[in-house]
């Protein structure tokens, strides 16, 4: 099936081919660049092209290729750098040299590498859809290969899956090029399969979880954590650091894989990223960091479409493993990126805009995304999480913005980056007042067991002596500290120690991973001595003398 | 490839740099035109889009004179070319690629379209070279590297010509380089101006090459001339091993001129009209900076912006902060005071200084000398409010020492004049401050 090109404007192409189908792939003009249709029409076809249309021509060829835009699932993706449309750009700089070339094709999975079967099922045995039948050992993970279940049924409640008998299946070395057996009605299977990725991929059911995802960071696992299968959205103006958060939980968050997107953001911190992340090893396993970590990499200046369409490649990754029963988090930097991407697609299809400019459908789209995190029985029986910590970055550093706003709506989680906090230097320049997280109280069961009684008891009152501070800031803008009360001013101590000592961290130090452990004993450790202190200063000593040891007067 | 030249009469509207033509029957996007009008003069132009026959046009030049009946417009069958050589050192160009130097053209190595290509994020190679720029509060605190895009922040009326200025004529690594050069690109800048840059290049010991728009060319010229020393740029980086530092100022006229184009196509505006692309269209300039591995050269951007109304949360310092890593801010209050470089410290950044100092790159103690310098000064700024609202005599005598401590940062360690430092000079200096008011040492 094939059309002609009848007109251009920026990313979208019009077509007068017929019969496609909505979302389906295609491939435009002589240079072969990938699209996808997006709008049909009786007469013609709107297409969405996901790589630069500079050069491409009226009347130049479009062929359809009956997939909708899907990624390719299957081992070897691990350490692997993608583009947004799961392109191997490692092997692409091998094949092209330094520069992005449009509308070339490379084999998204290697097919020259040997793998090792070992089978699960052997012949005669049933095989549903979802089920596993072997497995594959990629690096320290043992790698399920499944039988894909139709996309069709995705809603993975209701439908019974087809039931087919194994009539034959391979033990041992392979290529992914090869199938590793066959069905009774004849259907060959592989290592690999294919899914769309605007379908989220099916599971047993959702659970609610009590168990947080432990960061490494401070603030994050004691003011606001998130819970495995949660989402949270970090927003920040340029310069409050949400790169580098966003980074160090790469590196030190308590999971199996993470899948990181880069999503219109810069070339050269990625390249810092990767080279860092081949030598650090993982603080939970010791092993490089890079072999649990797959990167979705659209830098800014790579096409805008293509930016639109990482988000969701990055995310049936993160589901595909997940499905394995892995813990899986998903790192997005920067989720407003991929909303601006919307905007400008949005824009040249001359759709009805809503707030800013930004279509009408971005809160929903945004929330249909954040709905694909959470721990779920998986169709196999396992039990596997998603989680997402994503960041944002508003316009002028406005909250009040369209995305900001409609992440707030649907996300468990807000980490607010401040600028002021940044301009001190006070990293992560999270707001202590502002931020906050639905998941506190699920939590502190988890906290109270595993790490110790009064968690969650001594947490509040750090809380409360931020709080008390803040209104103490109004009064001491007025007379001044040395007009305080002595039980004020040791309070302004206290709440300096929490700051710097417990809130802050920094990245590029020893201290850039803190496990819960050691996030309570200093916690504990400041909050002993304010006990301390308070008592001492109502038997009267001068308050000098009692911050002599462990700080020094404000 | 066509093999005749195609020419049409049938424009069927004007407005600006913007002409609609009919009935084509063959065009790309992105492709060059030749609008010839009625007296015979001759305007570049870009096929914008297209829809069936109808294409719409924007002309790079003045399109003042063109009428419906006797524009003629030939189309080429090429996206926007230009000729590269390694002659291309030490010659100024305008804005459309024609020599204003009195020299003729050199004769050229081979053609490279402007919008240039992605680079593949696999093949950057991470920043981490230092680059010496004789300021102390960049150099010390906010440490520009190879490849780096770093740009500059001003406000009306601040002297960022002078710093500019200062960079290009200390600007060096640290292992002295011979291959070492400037491209300058001009957008939109007053004769005033102008000269006072051309000066300074003329006055450099490295090489240049400079892209001059005026502030009466017409405003496509001051989208295609950055496009130019960007393309040039790769070209000397990658293929002559070159680094090139690429200065363009002031990306303010080239975002105005981004929205007047816009404006002109109909398109909808974004915040402050600005279009909703200008992100995505930044980007394709600032990210072109970088290292790639397996090369010696590198690509580092300097671009300076003014910030309307002092504003930083403007979309223009917002989107450049958003896409760079990293921003130099330059401040109305310590110009006031003669500070020289009037820069302030505290919203400043250099997202890619961790990789580019300590032992074996700048000195082992930099990192923790700019951390306390940062630090205090943060903190007696802070208390500088405090000051304002009860007095010195309210403040406990630790205040008092980071207050004057804040004094002392400004003149002392920000303020230099006409003398550059050396990267050692600045941390001794930074040191002597922070002894001076008897501060923790490292």
């Amino acid at each position: 099936m094939s059309g002609k090109i009848t007109g251009i404007s920026g990313p979208v192409v019009t077509t007068d081919m017929q019969g496609l189908k909505l979302n389906e792939k295609v491939s435009v003009g002589c240079g072969k660049l990938t699209g996808e249709a997006i709008r049909i029409e009786k007469a013609q076809a709107v297409i969405q092209v996901y790589e630069d249309t500079r050069g491409v021509g009226l009347h130049e060829p479009v062929t359809a290729t009956g997939m909708p835009l899907h990624v390719r699932l299957g081992p070897g993706m691990l350490s692997e750098m993608y583009d947004g449309l799961q392109r191997p750009l490692e092997r692409l700089l091998a094949e092209q040299g330094p520069f992005l070339i449009a509308g070339k094709e490379v084999d998204v999975l290697d097919y020259s590498r040997t793998w090792k079967h070992v089978p699960l099922k052997s012949e005669g045995d049933t095989l549903l859809q979802g089920e596993f039948f072997g497995y594959v050992e990629e690096g320290s993970f043992r790698h399920y290969l499944a039988y894909p279940t139709s996309s069709q049924s995705s809603r993975g409640d209701g439908k019974r899956p087809s039931k087919r008998r194994i009539a034959s299946i391979k033990e041992g070395a392979f290529t992914l090029g090869e199938p590793l057996g066959t069905l009774d009605d004849g259907t060959e299977f592989f290592a690999w399969h294919d899914w769309p990725v605007r379908i989220p991929k099916p599971f047993k059911k959702k659970a609610t979880s009590n168990e947080p995802l432990i960061t490494g960071q401070r603030s994050i696992d004691l003011m606001f954590p998130i819970a495995r299968g949660g989402t949270a959205v970090m927003p920040g103006g340029f310069g409050t650091g949400k790169t580098v958060l966003e980074q160090s939980i790469a590196k030190y968050a308590d999971v199996d894989i993470v899948i990181y997107v880069g999503c219109g953001e810069r070339g050269n911190e990625m390249a810092d990223l990767i080279e860092e992340f081949r030598v650090l090893s993982d603080p939970w396993a010791s092993k490089p960091l890079m072999e649990r970590t797959v990167l979705v990499v659209n830098t800014s200046n790579m096409p805008v479409a293509a930016r639109e369409a990482s988000i969701y490649t990055a995310v049936t990754i993160a589901e595909y493993y997940r499905d394995m029963g892995f813990h899986v988090l998903l790192l997005a930097d920067s989720l407003s990126r991929w909303a601006e991407a919307m905007r400008e697609i949005s824009a040249s299809l001359e759709e009805m805009p809503g707030e800013e400019g930004y279509p009408t459908y971005l809160s929903s789209r945004l929330a249909g995304f954040f709905e694909r995190a959470g721990v779920v029985e998986t169709i196999s029986g396992r039990n596997g999480s998603l989680t997402m910590i994503l960041s944002v970055s508003p316009a002028g550093a406005d909250f009040t913005e369209p995305v900001t706003q409609a992440c707030l709506r649907a996300t468990g989680a807000s980490l607010i980056l401040d600028t002021s906090l940044a301009y001190s230097r006070h990293y992560p320049a999270i707001n202590w007042n502002q931020s906050y997280s639905l998941y506190t109280t699920e939590l502190s069961e988890y906290f109270k067991e595993k790490v110790a009684e009064q968690w969650p008891a001594l947490q509040v009152r750090c809380r409360e002596i931020l709080q008390k501070e803040e209104s103490l800031k109004e009064v001491i803008e007025i007379i001044g500290v040395s007009g305080l009360q002595d039980d004020d001013r040791l309070l302004i101590t206290i709440a300096e120690k929490i700051r710097t000592e417990l809130l802050s961290q920094n990245a590029f130090s020893d201290d850039a991973f803190s496990p819960p452990e050691k996030t309570f004993s200093i916690m504990e450790r400041i909050i002993r001595f304010y006990d301390m202190a308070e008592s001492r200063l109502k038997n009267g000593e001068p308050l000098e003398d009692v911050l002599k040891e462990g700080g020094t007067a404000v | 490839m066509r093999l005749s030249e195609h020419s049409y009469r049938t424009v069927t509207s004007l407005a600006g740099p913007i002409l609609f033509l009919e009935n084509v029957r063959n065009a790309k996007i992105g492709e060059v035109v030749n609008v010839k009008t009625g007296e015979g003069r001759n305007i570049e132009g870009e096929v914008l889009s297209i829809d069936r026959g109808k294409v719409l046009i924007e002309v790079y030049g003045e399109s003042q004179g063109l009428d419906l009946g006797h524009t003629s417009v030939v189309f080429t069958d090429s996206v926007k070319k230009i000729p590269l050589s390694r002659d291309i050192v030490g010659r100024s160009f305008n804005g459309s690629f024609e020599p204003i130097d009195g020299l003729p053209m050199y004769i050229p190595d081979r053609y490279e379209a402007i919008t240039g290509v992605p680079i593949n994020p696999a093949s950057r190679s991470g920043p981490e070279e230092f680059i010496s720029t004789g300021l102390s509060v960049i150099d010390g605190l906010n440490t520009l590297v190879k490849g780096q895009k770093l740009p500059v922040f001003s406000a009306s009326g601040l002297p960022s010509r002078e710093v500019v200025a200062f960079i290009l004529k200390h600007a060096t690594t640290l292992a002295a380089e011979k291959n070492f050069m400037v491209i300058f690109a001009a957008l939109g800048l007053s004769f005033h101006d102008y000269s006072f840059y051309m000066e300074t290049l003329q006055q450099m010991a490295s090489g240049y090459t400079a892209f001059i728009t005026m502030a009466d060319d017409p405003v496509m010229e001051r989208l295609l001339a950055p496009r130019y020393a960007l393309t040039v740029a790769e070209y000397l980086a990658f293929e002559h091993d070159m680094d090139v530092l690429v200065i363009m100022t002031d990306m303010t006229n080239y975002c105005d001129a981004l929205r007047e184009i816009a404006t002109a196509r109909k398109e909808l505006p974004g915040r402050r009209g600005y279009p909703g692309y200008m992100y995505s269209d930044l980007a394709s300039l600032y990210e072109r900076a970088g290292r790639v591995n397996g090369k010696s050269g590198s690509v580092t951007m300097l671009p300076v912006l003014t910030m309307p109304e002092d504003d930083i949360t403007h979309p223009i310092p917002d989107l450049t902060g958003y896409i760079t890593e990293g921003q130099i801010v330059l401040s109305r209050e310590l110009h006031q005071k003669s500070i020289f470089p009037p820069v302030d410290a505290l919203p400043c950044l250099s997202r890619l200084m961790n990789s580019g100092i300590g032992k074996g790159k700048t000195r082992e103690d930099h990192r923790i000398v700019a951390n306390l310098l940062y630090k205090y000064y943060a903190k007696g700024r802070k208390l500088r409010k405090l000051e304002a609202i009860i007095g010195r005599e309210g403040l406990s005598s630790d205040d008092r020492v980071m207050l004057d401590f804040a004094d002392g940062f400004e003149k002392h360690f920000i303020h230099q004049g006409e003398k550059p430092r050396d990267i050692f000079q600045t941390l001794d200096e930074g040191r002597n401050i922070l002894a001076q008011f008897s501060l923790d040492l490292p």
